[in-house]
């Protein structure tokens, strides 16, 4: 019973009205520009989201006080086929330079102008390995306690 | 936003008996059904529900299924960046074929 539950990578495929070029680029160094403004780590509202191009690029945002938040780093670079970035941001949306998560896109030519994309964020069970993570644990039956508390007190259960 | 899922996932009644069971330890879908007022597919279905808001986990032991409470929540996690990727890929397509687009239209 006490066995660990892997989560499943997330797997997401799709196609897009570009070639496999036109699709790498903007993925990397047009990270900005699709980049949900809403999401960003530390207190500081977004201001740029960056990739760097290469092996070891930094995966990084940079802040409206001037401040940056690294994410992570590129671990593969094949354009226009392949990427692979470490996600390095803990699930309390910080930088954990230990933790390795990776986010693994194919980008494969399916016609003249269009290509598949194939995106994988694999690595989720480390999410459990930070110290955090052993407090998040041990907070969990309180949590759900809370949870299912405040349920009853709306529902009236 | 995983906490948004969860809490609609529990504000059902059954489902919030089924997962409060839970909570006590691990069980087959036939025993969880056991002593619940509805039949064990609605049981299944609640279990779905709660599977996908993070809140569950599922694992084969043999030739049934034993559900538990996520004892990480590393579902919960899961489940957030799921629904984040949807919504960030999406933005990335949109992108990439406006700019498509854009270029298709500077052509002579």
């Amino acid at each position: 019973m006490s066995q660990t539950i892997k989560p499943a990578a997330i797997m997401k495929s799709f196609t897009v009205r570009a070639t496999p070029e036109k699709a790498f680029e903007v993925f990397t160094r047009g990270f900005d520009r699709w980049w949900p403004r809403t999401h960003f780590i530390g207190a500081s509202p977004l201001k740029e989201a960056v990739l760097e191009p290469g092996v070891g690029g930094r995966w990084f945002s940079r802040h409206e006080d001037g401040s940056e938040q690294m994410w992570g780093d590129v671990l593969v670079w094949d354009p226009p086929a392949h990427l692979v970035v470490a996600w390095r941001i803990s699930h309390e949306w910080g930088y954990d330079p230990n933790l390795h998560t990776e986010v693994d896109v194919h980008f494969t030519k399916v016609g003249a102008e269009e290509t598949r994309i194939d995106f994988e964020h694999r690595g989720l069970e480390r999410f459990g390995d930070s110290e955090t993570a052993d407090k998040t644990r041990a907070g969990m039956k309180t949590g759900w306690d809370l949870i299912l508390q405040s349920f009853k007190a709306v529902v009236g259960g | 936003m995983a906490n948004n899922l969860a809490f609609a996932a529990l504000a059902d009644p059954t489902r919030r008996a089924v997962f409060e069971r839970l909570a006590d330890g691990p069980l087959p879908v036939g025993e969880l059904a056991e002593g619940m007022p509805v039949s064990r597919p609605a049981v299944s279905q609640h279990l779905k529900v709660l599977k996908e808001a993070g809140l569950v986990t599922d694992r084969a032991q043999g030739a049934r299924r034993v559900y538990q409470i996520d004892p990480k929540g590393l579902g919960q996690i899961r489940a957030w960046l799921d629904r984040f990727w949807d919504e960030a890929l999406e933005a990335f397509r949109a992108e990439v074929e406006r700019e498509t687009q854009d270029s298709e239209g500077e052509e002579p």
